[in-house]
């Protein structure tokens, strides 16, 4: 299945691009989902401690969380607004 | 004029304002973030570029004005922040909060930027004038 990656700041800019399709196996959590991620670019491990991942459109309390198709999983690194 | 919104053109204060104050407020107060020439560290800046996940910071700001319209039922906010590339002395964000007395419009303005700028999915890239660009944090509450 697919899903859209939306990533942002530093995170969008290791992984050389802001907004892509990731094709992960059916039943993925989105433990799996950052690990194809770091299939694009090791480097997203420094970012990991402090990344949050939101799934459409919410932050996701467990990784653990499962994803299904077509949903957008967003890489939030620490925010700079304001 | 949308109460809470992700802009990429200039923001004016004035419509913010009276989009969000109504004929009970007597007291209005707006927080406006400039771009400043100087980082915290001293170097010279060009600009910022910034930017969001639209749909999430606009829920953000809702969920912010929510909290204090909780605590002040008589409290009007609204938040406009804009993203791409600002130069010194432009305008990244404002928030301006209503209300019938003066005392909870400078306390509803003052918390609605320190929670956005903890909580509101936006990011800014220093540039400086040598051409050399860095991701600046906020400190940043877990949520």
């Amino acid at each position: 299945m697919t899903v859209r990656v939306r990533a942002f700041a530093r995170m969008r800019e290791l992984l050389g691009d802001g907004e892509f399709d990731l094709i992960v196996p059916d039943g993925a959590t989105l433990v799996d989902c950052w690990e194809a991620l770091r299939a694009r670019n090791r480097k997203i491990d420094a970012l990991a401690s402090a990344t949050r991942i939101a799934r459409n459109g919410r932050v996701a309390a467990l990784l653990s969380e499962r994803v299904d198709d077509g949903d957008e999983i967003a890489l939030l690194p620490p925010v700079g607004g304001g | 004029m949308r109460l809470f919104a992700v802009v990429r053109e200039p923001i004016d204060p004035r419509a913010l304002e009276l989009a969000v104050r109504t004929d009970a407020c007597g007291g209005v107060v707006t927080f406006l973030g400039v771009v400043r020439e100087r980082a915290d560290d001293g170097r010279s800046v060009t600009g910022l570029s910034y930017e969001a996940h639209e749909e999430m910071a606009v829920a953000e700001f809702a969920a912010i004005a929510g909290e204090v319209e909780a605590r002040h039922a008589e409290v009007r906010l609204g938040i406009l922040h804009r993203i791409g590339e600002l130069r010194v002395g432009e305008i990244a964000v404002a928030v301006c909060a209503a209300a019938p007395h003066r005392a909870d419009a400078f306390e509803a303005c003052r918390y609605a930027i320190d929670q956005l700028k903890s909580r509101a999915p936006i990011w800014k890239k220093e540039q400086y004038t040598d051409g050399t660009g860095e991701w600046v944090e906020n400190e940043c509450r877990s949520i």
